[in-house]
């Protein structure tokens, strides 16, 4: 079973696996781990994961469903994920949103057909002070305006 | 008003988040070493006598938290460190863990030590990446030094540290919700009473739950005293503060304050005012949950005794403030939205009372409203309060009804002139 994991994956296990009493602790941190190198968590990922913490594929798929940030359908190659909370909104978020809908002809929440760009709206994520901000994949953007978004655009094509 | 900048003094500094740099300008686990010295019950009776408040949103003494984990239990004790940081409006902790982590491992390794935990986990919202990959490092740093790891300072005290990070899910900020989250389930909260974390926390052990900024808070109050800590804020109070400012000031950003700041003195001074030459509105004095301050309100202090004396909150300390060009039925969509795709869906008046808001006052917003969807929003937000499992249903009621209540003309005109009297919110 273990050959469908990557060595780098086995040793994270491994690193973390002494800090929790069961296996079913280790759920959260091996999603994150799988998603890093899949992108995205399928319903054979979520096989795999529960065969490899001996846990029923239904305890997987009911947290991987749960939390926004697991993928359990592919997303664009470039993910920004804007913030539309209250203190991103009252500093011109939407306008930021708009701007992406236009250009790339799609709305929230959809991937540009070639697979290269996802629209994703997320909840507050304590930028506030810098908003508005956009998370692209990992990295925030903060104090975004039209032509710093523009540029970062500009920067993934 | 008394202050010293504590936490916020090397702020943006190059390396400041490394082991040598804490050790150099800052407590620097000399906070610990005085700590082991002091013991267990003097380091408990200490926290205790600063009157130290938790600074998660709730204002719970910390030394009383520490104190209900029962000594004479066989199980083995958790210490978690709630840095889910999701309060729309907040980014204190975010700070912290960027860029004085050791401030809060070192606290969080005090508090382990005093109530006999020896395993400490970190939940940090699965957004904050790079804090994440900075804290892991820090982490790492106090290992290799000795003060994590088989014997914390030489003490023979065994201890650990890990990083778990939540994935996206307001509702792990709900410390039951959290505990569930680590043990690999659903982020649901937990019905209690009957048991609370302190007797039946993580993987069923006692358990005591503190905020970051209540961590760093720590090694202060240990390395300069109780009294010290009295020295900032009001009575009951205590203490310097991390607020945060966003929404319609000319400087937003994060602030740190004695407790009891003047909350006017925060956005006028400190802030610069109202940006674009604007008046103010309204604020959130303490994240999208606390009950909306008008303008006249917002002469208040900043502590919790003071805004829940005007029916409000200090929460998390995330002020966003709201110019008067903004429509405040479009704050309410924006508010309502959140608490509708954030529920978490257990308790039926929170899953549909979430969704009933966010429509009705889309509705209101367009103009296609009801005079009787005033009464309807206030109903709704009635039956919130208090009938969940958890705090998310006034979470969501409170601010909610605070709108409509104090800006009801506003709410009349949409239904009146069936379209948004503010266009498009100003922008």
């Amino acid at each position: 079973m273990e050959k469908n994991f990557s060595k780098e994956f086995l040793s994270e296990m491994n690193r973390i696996k002494g800090f929790y009493p069961n296996k079913q602790a280790m759920l959260l941190p091996a999603l994150h781990a799988i998603q890093k190198e899949r992108g995205w968590i399928s319903d054979d990922t979520m096989q795999d994961i529960a065969d490899f913490l001996e846990i029923p594929k239904t305890k997987v798929k009911e947290v991987a469903t749960f939390y926004h940030m697991f993928h359990t359908k592919p997303v664009g190659k470039y993910n920004f994920q804007f913030c539309n909370n209250i203190a991103c909104w009252l500093r011109g978020s939407e306008q930021l949103i708009h701007h992406v809908e236009k250009k790339y002809g799609i709305r929230m929440g959809e991937t540009t057909k070639d697979g290269k760009l996802t629209l994703s709206e997320v909840e507050c994520l304590g930028s506030c002070g810098t908003a508005p901000v956009c998370q692209l994949n990992d990295d925030y953007k903060e104090n975004l305006d039209l032509e710093a978004l523009d540029r970062l655009l500009g920067s993934i094509n | 008003m008394q202050q010293e900048i504590v936490f916020s003094k090397y702020y943006g500094n190059e390396d400041v988040e490394h082991l040598d740099y804490y050790v150099k300008n800052d407590f620097g686990y000399k906070a610990l070493k005085k700590s082991i010295e002091m013991g267990a019950e003097k380091v408990l009776q200490e926290v205790k006598d600063s009157g130290l408040r938790g600074r998660g949103g709730a204002g719970f003494p910390c030394g009383t938290k520490w104190g209900f984990i029962p000594k004479n239990s066989d199980k083995p004790k958790y210490l978690v460190i709630n840095a889910d940081e999701s309060e729309p409006g907040t980014f204190k902790d975010r700070a912290i863990m960027a860029y004085t982590p050791h401030m809060m491992i070192e606290g969080a390794i005090i508090a382990a030590m005093t109530i006999d935990a020896h395993m400490i986990y970190v939940y940090i919202r699965g957004e904050y990446v790079k804090e994440a990959r900075i804290l892991e490092q820090a982490i790492k740093e106090a290992y290799d030094a000795g003060y994590l790891g088989k014997s914390v300072a030489g003490t023979g005290y065994k201890l650990d540290m890990c990083v778990h990070r939540g994935a996206g899910a307001y509702i792990c900020g709900e410390e039951t919700a959290l505990l569930n989250s680590i043990e690999g389930k659903r982020g649901e909260p937990r019905i209690k009473p009957p048991f609370f974390p302190a007797a039946i926390g993580v993987f069923g052990c006692p358990t005591v739950v503190n905020n970051v900024e209540t961590l760093a808070a720590v090694p202060g109050i240990i390395q300069k005293g109780s009294a010290w800590f009295k020295e900032f804020g009001p009575e009951r109070n205590y203490g310097m503060k991390l607020y945060c400012i966003s929404g319609h000031v000319n400087k937003p950003g994060l602030y740190e304050r004695p407790m009891g700041y003047p909350l006017m003195k925060l956005i006028e001074e400190d802030c610069g005012g109202i940006w674009k030459g604007r008046k103010l509105k309204a604020c959130f004095p303490g994240g999208s949950s606390s009950p909306l301050l008008t303008a006249e309100e917002c002469n208040v202090n900043l502590d919790f005794d003071s805004l829940a004396k005007v029916g409000s909150m200090l929460g998390s300390a995330g002020i966003m403030v709201i110019d008067d060009a903004t429509c405040m039925v479009r704050v309410a969509v924006r508010t309502a939205h959140f608490y509708q795709v954030e529920s978490c869906g257990q308790c039926t008046p929170c899953r549909e009372g979430g969704t009933w808001l966010k429509d009705l006052n889309v509705r209101l917003e367009k103009g296609e409203g009801k005079i009787e969807d005033l009464d309807l929003i206030e109903d709704i937000c009635n039956n919130m309060d208090g009938t969940t499992i958890c705090a998310f249903g006034e979470a969501t009621a409170w601010p909610l009804r605070s709108m409509v209540k104090k800006f009801r003309v506003e709410y009349e005109r949409h239904v009146t002139e069936k379209k948004c009297p503010f266009g498009h919110a100003g922008h």
